[in-house]
């Protein structure tokens, strides 16, 4: 129900038409922060208006028909969709690398060391839900450690792992490395043999209003100034 | 006559819009439901799992809030006062407080830091968040409310004479409450009680928030339909309509108690 009360705010809204029609860009939650700066770096006119939601919730909003310019995806599976779907122009492209971590709150109080402490008992544990990106990413390690979570919590996004993280009302939660530089959440890497390389995707959408400023986003993206932001913000380049 | 014919017709058409604007959404999920898989998808034992789990919390929930509310509805009847009025805000508070807010809400007084972590820690030995009393306190929250709204204006319209009466029959409170006050307000408990049914069965924003989404723990049906709408939309729509039946069922209950009440 809560998934429709969002398709219901993506949708909305025909804006008068005095000014440009602001570049929609749907963006997974893992990247509002390079996004938000990448966003403050461009011109005037060329400031795009993001949306932020995991990149399952925006796939579909996308496939039930809510408008944007760009979708960018924290990993393949979900930006398949969307091109599956018809909504993509040309070929999606890797714009940068994220690797997993496991947030827990500041000082790590409950001693958590790596993925095999999250099958104890004593742990509130986050997850992505299967389908966001983090949740399958997660699950892929989790996989290749050999490690059962008793019971975890599915969240919608990154951010609302580290969020309750954060107020100290869970104990762990796998997320992208990039989302533990944050106040009040620390990162516990993850053993280079069961770490899962995220790879964050971005195309223009045919539903873009302006198709040429759309591509003039992703190339932005794509070029130095994208490039800078992303690596200062902790992600890998391809 | 003249004058008054353009005007119906114009409160027509926007009537007609209104029915409409309930209606599409309805259809909608009719028109996309899968049919033929639909017994397929619903023995999921997952769904299952969701069904059992809504079906518990949401009655618990409905249990609390006559068990609790009763007594607040029948203080809050019982006169008129600015402790009376404060009281009766602050316990409406959920009906139009946005479900978010309301398991944030929740988090900062019950969750591990909240203002109450402490205390439960040490009665219960565990704290709240992500555990099923979560999910039942979360739809106790956001269903109570309907409770004791219903059964205050149902309390307030019945005769308090007849509670004299009894008294004078010799009849003590307890026995006044069973036989005289209980079946003459019952009309209006009914309609709080599945209202608030109804509210907690649906409960999903403040649940999500405050108790997680754990499968076979906090995982009612409306957080399963939620998560399999990114994923398996076909289970989505499965559960979205074994919700919506259960909702019709209550209105129909109701049909007569929405409006009776006042007359």
């Amino acid at each position: 129900m809560g998934t429709f009360a969002l398709l219901g705010a993506a949708c909305g809204g025909a804006r008068a038409p005095a000014a440009p029609t602001p570049l929609r860009v749907f963006a997974a939650a893992s990247l509002a922060q390079p996004f938000a700066a990448l966003a403050e770096a461009a011109p005037d006119d060329a400031r795009p208006r993001l949306s932020f939601a995991g990149s399952a919730q925006l796939a579909l909003q996308l496939q039930q028909g809510a408008q944007a310019c760009v979708f960018a995806s924290a990993d393949a599976v979900t930006m398949h969709k969307v091109v599956a779907a018809g909504l993509a122009v040309g070929e999606p492209a890797v714009f940068a690398r994220n690797r997993l971590a496991i947030a827990v709150p500041a000082g790590n109080p409950k001693g958590v060391r790596g993925l095999a402490d999250l099958a104890r008992r004593d742990l509130v544990v986050l997850l992505g839900a299967p389908d966001v990106p983090a949740g399958r990413y997660a699950r892929q390690a989790l996989q290749r450690a050999g490690v059962a979570v008793i019971a975890s919590s599915d969240e919608p996004s990154v951010r609302a792992i580290v969020g309750k993280v954060q107020a100290g009302e869970a104990d762990a939660g796998i997320v992208y490395r990039t989302d533990c530089a944050v106040a009040g959440v620390t990162g516990v890497p993850l053993d280079p043999a069961h770490d899962v390389v995220a790879e964050c995707l971005v195309v223009a959408l045919t539903s873009a209003a302006d198709p040429a400023r759309a591509l003039a986003f992703v190339e932005r993206l794509r070029g130095d100034v994208g490039r800078r932001i992303l690596a200062r913000h902790g992600f890998e380049l391809p | 006559m003249n004058a008054a014919a353009p005007t119906r017709w114009f409160a027509g058409v926007l009537a007609a819009a209104a029915v409409l604007l309930f209606a599409l959404p309805l259809l909608g999920l009719l028109l996309r439901a899968p049919w033929a898989d639909l017994p397929t998808l619903l023995a999921d034992p997952a769904v299952h799992r969701a069904m059992g789990l809504s079906l518990l919390s949401s009655l618990a929930a409905l249990a609390l809030a006559v068990a609790f509310g009763m007594p607040l509805a029948l203080w809050l009847a019982s006169g008129d006062s600015r402790l009376r009025t404060v009281a009766r805000l602050v316990a409406l508070l959920p009906l139009v407080l946005p479900p978010i807010v309301a398991g944030i809400a929740l988090l900062l007084a019950f969750g591990r830091n909240g203002v109450l972590g402490g205390w439960i820690a040490t009665v219960t030995g565990g704290a709240l968040p992500y555990t099923t009393a979560a999910t039942v306190l979360a739809a106790a929250y956001m269903g109570m409310p309907f409770f004791v709204l219903s059964a205050e204006a149902g309390l307030r319209a019945f005769d308090r004479r007849q509670l004299a009466v009894a008294a004078t029959l010799g009849a003590g409170p307890w026995r006044r409450f069973w036989t005289v006050t209980v079946p003459l307000t019952l009309p209006a408990l009914r309609t709080g009680a599945l209202l608030c049914w109804a509210r907690a069965l649906g409960e999903y924003c403040a649940t999500q928030m405050f108790a997680g989404n754990i499968d076979g723990v906090t995982r009612t049906m409306p957080l399963a339909c939620g998560l399999a709408m990114e994923g398996e939309p076909a289970t989505a729509i499965a559960l979205g309509l074994v919700l919506a039946t259960t909702s019709l069922g209550v209105l129909f209950l109701l049909r007569r108690g929405l409006l009776g009440e006042a007359r």
